[in-house]
């Protein structure tokens, strides 16, 4: 206990900040211990089965699709030559920026019976496809992996460009081959950031709620609003959360496994790397045309489709309209203040109190990013709610939730700014008479500024796509873009989601710009 | 012939990296590849190892074309190994998996206990589970070694395998890797850029320069019948004086008169004579003295920097009990076996 005292108030701030995160978790395990009997056996007779193998699949089909789509390209990128693949290897990130209930509004609305493709083809081909479900667990899955192979695809190519010229003769001079190669030494090596990245869009198609919703597919995401808001039990709703965070903690624990102890440093920078080998004639425009379809249907098409569809609905675009935008904006802005507020409290605490129990608390405090939307809506609302209902009407569950979601987002590049600021400078600035909040202004913020600016815009993104907890936490009426998005879908009326939708697509590219820029510091 | 490189020539960028390269070695003969940096000595070891073509010449290894005219095979069909400069295992794979790497035709029972035979025979017994991160710089080295040699290649090739190893843990680790090759009687090629190295390794000794072979000859011959001028200051300490050749086999130099070997083509005119350190002798009665210049202290022995009357410097190696100052004239005599000559410089 001596070491606790001796930075007893960063240890209290590290231990506040973990609350939020805490929270959802303890509410959850509480509701397990007193179940509600009477819904609960209906949910365990007709829902959980049907939603729990949902879930499952979705993962299975979009965590098996995603890595054969980033991998597969990302080993296109690396190690081919191509017409156009400077270009491709920063815009296949693109379809980041298009949230995943976004390509399912769009994929609704071109491919359901009643779309333009489907009425087409039963025009010109007499070809009809009533059994082609768009709306179905496989098109949620499509959808999925479309919007989410960019995690994989970026942390392959990484690995990938990272394999070296001398490993390839070592190989050849052992006997195999350049296929050989590949399977012996590259794909192995890359195999940590593969699962690192196929467990990154697994816990997201675990997280997922807009897409299911949109498609009408019941997973533990939509199970839990339904129980919320159509059966108004909040005890029943906690407890799917309950299971939603054992399969998030399932997945983690899984990743981490397979890891091992193979967290081997990258090869060598020093070493050259492996020349691209050059794809001429079909095969280049084969690798062209691959990438591009991927891109045109992730990206491209449904941008356009998206832009078409806002010109149509132009009207729309009234005083309703900017307030819709003006609150997102609003909500968005003031909860990555919020956010990244609380990440520079939380680094500076942590580099306070370097003992383990702070840094404990530290990790606990980040660990509500692993948590969906949809559970930390219930698991914040329901205790809170508890004080009866003196929050009724305000956004401060939602910002709790927020913030218990999106402060990793920010601790990243926070932790990484005070990381170049070392002790030697605050001595130097002591030295200097500059002691207290005038160091932190004339010496930390101005070296901060970059890292600060960083960890809002990811923050204030997130927020304006985010889904789960605006819906289920917001005060009575109050309408985000994503939420207008949202409803619209509900009613089918997926051509006039196109102007909110076009919205979020634009402020969504300038997080995919940071990260391009990034990787051409690194490259 | 177990390997015999004819007429290898290869270019870079317009730049002849391989000049008309002529070697070759017998079975169980260790070679060694010297010379300055560039001149081409890793070069030569990718060309047999199959990692870079020839544009004229050949490679052949017991007798088969490896590369030639318009044919090359490539470098996972020659069974030919190859131990890297830096190392470069395996960083995913433990000791025992890097050994095991190039024994995939083996059933698993039968490459385990390969590998793990070769890994106890370089020391490494029990290190077999430990990753390349894990080891030191020695370790990974001899892993490096044995897994070139767990295929059983026909020839081992080795690019500078004991750069980046400290002096002690360098002299240790090439007198074990010259037993370990006689031993399996493995036939290899090691280049390096330690002189000693190679003395204590090679069987015959390559020096090259510019993409040539200045020189193929064993360590002895190198060293006193050095073929030419580069030759004979690129090895050992030199130091020339200027001479005049009768025709006759007989020598005239400020130091005295001295004899060519009597089945050399005698000279004729003023050539320059090669002095071994070991060949100027300290000989308190000799008439001729040296004054020295420079001394080293080496332990066994002094390194004398001498100069003549003429102003010329000689090198002298004394045993370390004629501890003299700088300053001070010693007498001197020459003791030479054999004389080499080269023509007299500019």
């Amino acid at each position: 206990m001596t070491r606790l005292t001796r930075a007893p108030a960063a240890t209290v701030v590290l231990a506040l900040l973990a609350l939020p995160a805490l929270l959802p978790i303890a509410a959850t395990v509480l509701a397990w211990s007193s179940p509600e009997t009477g819904i609960w056996a209906h949910q365990l007779e007709y829902v959980l089965p049907r939603v729990a193998l949902n879930t499952l699949l979705l993962v299975f089909w979009v965590g098996l699709g995603s890595l054969l789509l980033g991998a597969g390209l990302g080993w296109l990128v690396a190690f081919h030559d191509f017409p156009g693949r400077g270009l491709f290897s920063w815009a296949l990130l693109l379809p980041l920026a298009v949230p995943g209930y976004v390509l399912a509004v769009v994929a609704a609305g071109t491919l359901d019976y009643a779309g333009p493709v489907q009425s087409w083809l039963r025009a010109v081909g007499d070809l009809d496809l009533q059994r082609l479900q768009v709306r179905s667990l496989g098109g949620a899955a499509l959808v999925l992996i479309l919007t989410l192979y960019p995690y994989v695809y970026l942390l392959a190519r990484v690995a990938f460009e990272g394999a070296s010229r001398t490993m390839l003769e070592v190989a050849m001079t052992l006997g195999e081959d350049r296929r050989g190669h590949f399977r012996r030494v590259v794909l192995p090596m890359a195999r940590p950031a593969l699962a690192a990245g196929v467990a990154l869009v697994c816990m997201e198609t675990v997280a997922d709620f807009g897409v299911v919703a949109a498609f009408n597919v019941d997973t533990l995401t939509t199970a839990i609003y339904r129980t919320w808001y159509g059966l108004f039990s909040l005890q029943a709703a906690l407890q799917l959360a309950g299971l939603l965070v054992v399969v998030v903690m399932a997945t983690a624990w899984l990743e981490r496994r397979s890891r091992g102890r193979e967290a081997y440093a990258a090869t060598r920078p020093e070493r050259e790397r492996l020349p691209r080998r050059r794809l001429r004639g079909a095969r280049a425009w084969a690798a062209m045309l691959a990438a591009l379809m991927v891109l045109g249907l992730a990206f491209l098409l449904p941008v356009l489709q998206l832009s078409a569809w806002a010109w149509q609905h132009a009207a729309d675009l009234d005083a309703r309209y900017l307030d819709f935008a003006l609150r997102s904006l609003g909500v968005a802005g003031s909860g990555a203040l919020l956010v990244v507020a609380a990440a520079l409290l939380h680094g500076y605490a942590l580099a306070r109190a370097g003992h383990a129990v702070a840094r404990g608390l530290g990790r606990l405090a980040t660990l509500g990013y692993a948590l969906p939307g949809a559970v930390l809506a219930v698991g914040v609302f329901a205790p809170l709610n508890a004080l009866g209902g003196l929050l009724q009407g305000t956004l401060v569950i939602m910002f709790i939730a927020y913030l218990a979601r999106f402060l990793a987002v920010a601790a990243g590049p926070v932790e990484g700014g005070l990381a170049r600021i070392h002790g030697g400078l605050d001595e130097a600035a002591a030295t200097l008479g500059s002691s207290g909040p005038a160091r932190l202004r004339r010496v930390h913020l101005p070296l901060l500024k970059g890292s600060l600016l960083v960890a809002a815009i990811l923050v204030f993104v997130d927020l304006m796509k985010e889904l789960p907890i605006t819906l289920m936490t917001r005060p009575f009426g109050f309408e985000t873009l994503s939420v207008r998005i949202f409803e619209m879908a509900a009613e089918g009326e997926w051509t006039r989601a196109a102007l909110p939708a076009v919205m979020i697509v634009l402020v969504g590219l300038l997080p995919v710009y940071l990260l391009s820029r990034r990787m051409d510091h690194v490259a | 012939m177990w390997l015999e490189v004819a007429g290898a020539t290869r270019h870079f960028d317009g730049r002849a990296a391989l000049d008309g390269l002529d070697f070759g070695l017998a079975e169980g003969e260790i070679g060694c590849l010297l010379g300055p940096s560039g001149c081409g000595k890793t070069t030569t070891l990718r060309c047999i190892a199959g990692l870079e073509t020839l544009d004229q010449g050949r490679i052949l290894c017991r007798d088969e074309l490896l590369s030639g005219p318009g044919m090359h095979r490539p470098a996972h069909r020659r069974g030919i190994g190859l131990v890297f400069q830096d190392h470069a295992l395996f960083p995913h794979l433990s000791a025992l998996g890097n050994v095991e790497f190039g024994l995939s035709q083996l059933p698993p029972a039968e490459r385990r206990r390969r590998a793990s035979e070769l890994l106890e025979r370089v020391g490494l017994a029990d290190r077999l589970d430990a990753f390349p991160g894990q080891l030191s710089g020695g370790q990974q080295q001899r892993v490096a070694l044995a897994r070139a040699l767990a295929p059983s290649p026909s020839l081992l090739l080795m690019d500078e395998p004991f750069a980046n190893l400290d002096v002690a843990l360098r002299e240790r680790l090439v007198g074990e890797l010259g037993a370990l090759l006689r031993r399996t009687g493995t036939t290899a090629l090691v280049v390096t850029h330690e002189q000693q190295d190679a003395f204590t390794l090679a069987d015959r000794i390559g020096l090259m320069r510019e993409g040539r072979l200045e020189q193929w000859a064993t360590p002895y011959d190198l060293y006193h019948r050095p073929a030419s001028r580069f030759a004979a200051e690129f090895i050992g300490r030199a130091s020339f004086i200027p001479a005049c050749c009768n025709g006759s086999g007989e020598l005239q130099s400020e130091l005295g008169p001295l004899r060519e070997d009597s089945h050399a083509t005698h000279c004729s005119g003023p050539v320059d004579v090669l002095l071994r350190p070991d060949d100027v002798v300290h000989d308190d009665d000799s008439p001729l003295k040296a004054r020295i210049v420079e001394r080293s202290f080496r332990g066994a022995d002094f390194l004398y920097t001498l100069e003549l009357s003429s102003g010329r410097r000689v090198l002298s190696i004394v045993p370390s009990h004629h501890d003299h100052r700088v300053g001070e004239a010693i007498g001197i005599r020459l003791d030479t076996d054999h004389v080499i000559t080269f023509p007299a410089a500019g």
